[in-house]
């Protein structure tokens, strides 16, 4: 509190100082995050910086997820465009920076960059230049209810390979559970399984080899492994009844009933699957198990290669330095320590981990820091077309309406027809 | 008797620059809005549809007709083209026979008929995106209504909306559902409008209820039924909002329209070339048919 008292003191004594005289600065900040929870101390952090700046004011926008995909190339066109917009990175970044319409913050940010996780950092950079700053990293893998494992006698810390996984769906359908709670409408979440089982197969090399059109581009041997691996799975019916007409939200709300032993989650939803549990209290924590992707039969990736998100912050073109500034705090070791205080976001400010309270996101930036190999997910990494392609490709070969190949071959045809 | 030609002359003549005054007054603004709100963006849809463009920055790279190529090479696509044309099936063998049935017999007037009508007309002043939802909580295999009927029945309950089987047929129960009602209300103000001295005639001719029907109603009703049936094609040709709620054309591009897909694949997949060619397409089907069928059916209104 004392803390804060003298913040407001400094703060008035700063905008005294600077007089009534200093410009006013706006700087306008879109974001897409919709718990409130987090909302709300990311509002403190922004009042916090314009008691520190005088004659700045942060103001806070919001857009829904798929509403801000489908307006951001107009939305940067505009004349009064926000300065600072939310960013999954990849393919869609380079878009935009071929487009012009980001600001090269390479200089503004300098060293500061030197404090976030370079392969993050790496994420918002574009030939050699820096667009944004990375604000989270998380990870791909399975969640578990220990309840229904321990009911088919199971061990979910067990599971290593494919075929561990595959015999503990049999083991599991046997004792009258259902496997595996997927949002099938959504796509992007059966997407995760060809992408990591590519990930596992050919690692970076076999992705990087498919990005120049190499050893049959999307089309080659590993990538239709991946569906071929993953058709094995499908093939054991291990998903709720309707799995491709429920949304994520959804199928987290029925994992969070208990109603399915496993989800391949992005680490965060760790907690939301709590939240949309009917009771609102879901899996409690020490229920909650998680193991990595389970690794296939002649993997030529490492094990410790993950599959995962990078989001952060890009600054669009012509925004005032204060928007980087303010970009800078934001990602401050401070205020990265207290989102990971409350389980929010694995920081990407080295050493804020160490702030992470759960367990369960504690093991996950473990993975992360411990990784040589973070693919960012195909659907954003390889742009807005050829992504959703990714999406339905996967999506129809777990309803049964393409086969592996075909869906190989629908791929490498978006790709080569590009964004 | 030579200044009545010269007086009905001038009169005429009036009447022709008041014409040309409301012409001169009236025309302008209309045919600036539809240029602007019409015509150029036709345009500009034509001419982007020759871009490979991502919707960044301005297009750049042009390939022609391509897109048309890579449209009309898509399986969706295809399965769209023909949702389109079973939805226009549905609206012509199903929906209107019922309208028409619920108008007959909901014309006259007798205890209950208004409140009847109403029921019927309510789905239609529901917004499609909230029948959508609605029909999506019905529909859903694990908490919806349909689900709990089943279970009194000790069946587990199909996911209708998860299964590439069953995902258009069950929005074609809510198009349906959703439109009968319009029709019905148009065919009742038809029927009431209609001289029903010619329905007397024919009784009294020792016609039968159903020759009264097949001879003197239908044919007075044939202006309306003609209107109706526009109305529904074009409607069918058009229907996006009642999809994206229920399946946003899933699973596997099954329950796609052509308006859905051009939304999903051209827009939120920022490939405005390709979303460009769709349109264009689907505009060129709709004038198409707008053309023929004024000319064919609608000759003499």
């Amino acid at each position: 509190m004392r803390f804060l008292t003298r913040l407001a003191l400094a703060a008035a004594g700063l905008t005294l100082a600077a007089g009534a005289a200093a410009a006013q600065t706006t700087v306008r900040w879109l974001h897409v995050e919709q718990n409130p929870a987090q909302v709300k101390v990311w509002e403190e952090v922004a009042r916090r910086f314009e008691a520190k700046n005088a004659g700045v004011k942060v103001e806070m926008q919001f857009l829904e997820n798929e509403a801000y995909k489908a307006k951001l190339p107009t939305l940067l066109q505009s004349r009064d465009r926000p300065h600072i917009l939310y960013s999954w990175a990849g393919g869609v970044l380079k878009a935009q920076v071929d487009a012009g319409v980001l600001e090269d913050i390479t200089k503004s940010v300098g060293a500061y960059k030197d404090n976030l996780s370079a392969g993050a950092v790496e994420a918002f950079t574009v030939d050699g230049k820096l667009y944004g700053l990375p604000h989270n990293v998380s990870q791909v893998g399975f969640m578990y209810n220990k309840d229904l494992f321990a009911k088919a006698n199971l061990d979910g810390g067990a599971i290593k390979t494919w075929d561990d996984l595959l015999a503990a769906v049999k083991t599991l359908k046997a004792a009258g559970v259902t496997p595996i709670a997927v949002g099938g409408q959504d796509k992007w979440p059966l997407h995760f399984y060809w992408t990591h089982l590519a990930v596992r197969l050919g690692g970076k090399p076999a992705f990087e080899a498919a990005l120049k059109g190499q050893n049959g581009g999307f089309e080659g041997e590993t990538f239709q492994k991946a569906g071929e691996l993953m058709k094995q799975l499908v093939d054991l019916e291990p998903f709720q009844n309707g799995f491709l007409g429920f949304k994520n939200q959804q199928a987290l709300g029925f994992f969070g009933d208990g109603k399915a032993a496993m989800n391949l989650a992005i680490s965060h939803q760790s907690t939301t699957q709590r939240a949309l549990a009917a009771d609102k209290k879901g899996i409690a924590e020490d229920r909650l198990g998680w193991f990595d992707f389970p690794v296939p039969a002649g993997a030529k990736g490492r094990p410790s290669d993950t599959l995962g998100g990078v989001n952060g912050w890009i600054i669009t073109k012509g925004a005032p330095k204060e928007a980087v500034e303010f970009v800078k705090f934001f990602i401050s070791d401070e205020v990265q320590r207290e989102l990971a205080k409350q389980n929010f976001i694995i920081p990407t400010f080295k050493g804020a981990e160490a702030a992470l309270s759960a367990a369960f996101m504690q093991n996950v930036a473990r993975n992360i820091a411990a990784s040589q190999y973070h693919q960012n997910f195909y659907d954003q990494d390889l742009g807005p077309s050829v992504g959703r392609v990714v999406n339905d490709a996967t999506a129809e070969i777990a309803g049964g309406s393409m086969t592996p190949k075909q869906a190989a071959k629908a791929i490498q045809d978006a790709f080569k027809q590009g964004n | 008797m030579s200044g009545k030609p010269a007086a009905s002359g001038a009169r005429r003549r009036a009447a022709s620059d008041g014409r040309l005054a409301s012409l001169l007054l009236f025309l302008p603004p209309a045919l600036l809005l539809f240029t602007v709100f019409v015509v150029l963006p036709i345009g500009e849809a034509a001419w982007y549809s020759g871009f490979n463009w991502n919707g960044f920055g301005s297009p750049t790279r042009w390939i022609g007709f391509d897109n048309y190529r890579f449209v009309f090479d898509s399986r969706g696509f295809g399965t769209a083209f023909r949702n389109n044309l079973l939805i226009i099936a549905v609206s012509l063998v199903i929906q209107l026979p019922l309208a028409l049935t619920l108008a007959l017999m909901l014309a006259d007037k007798f205890r209950g008929s208004v409140a009847l009508r109403m029921l019927f007309f309510l789905p239609y002043v529901l917004a499609e995106v909230a029948t959508g939802l609605i029909f999506s909580f019905i529909y859903d295999g694990n908490y919806g209504l349909l689900a709990s009927i089943y279970r009194t029945f000790g069946a587990e309950a199909p996911h209708l909306l998860a299964s590439t089987q069953t995902s258009m047929l069950a929005i074609l129960v809510v198009v349906v559902w959703k439109y009968f009602g319009f029709h019905m209300m148009l065919f009742i103000a038809a029927l009431q409008g209609m001289d029903r001295n010619l329905v007397e005639a024919a009784r009294i001719d020792g016609a039968s209820r159903w020759q009264v029907l097949r001879y003197v109603v239908i044919p007075l009703l044939y202006p309306t039924i003609r209107l109706s049936v526009f109305f529904a094609v074009v409607g069918s040709l058009q229907l996006f909002d009642l999809v994206m709620p229920l399946t946003r054309g899933g699973p596997a591009d099954s329950s796609n329209t052509m308006v859905s897909f051009l939304y999903i694949h051209g827009v939120s997949r920022m490939r405005v070339g390709y979303g460009s060619a769709i349109g264009v397409i689907l505009f060129v089907i709709c004038v198409t048919f707008a053309i023929t069928y004024k000319r064919w059916f609608m000759r003499d209104e």
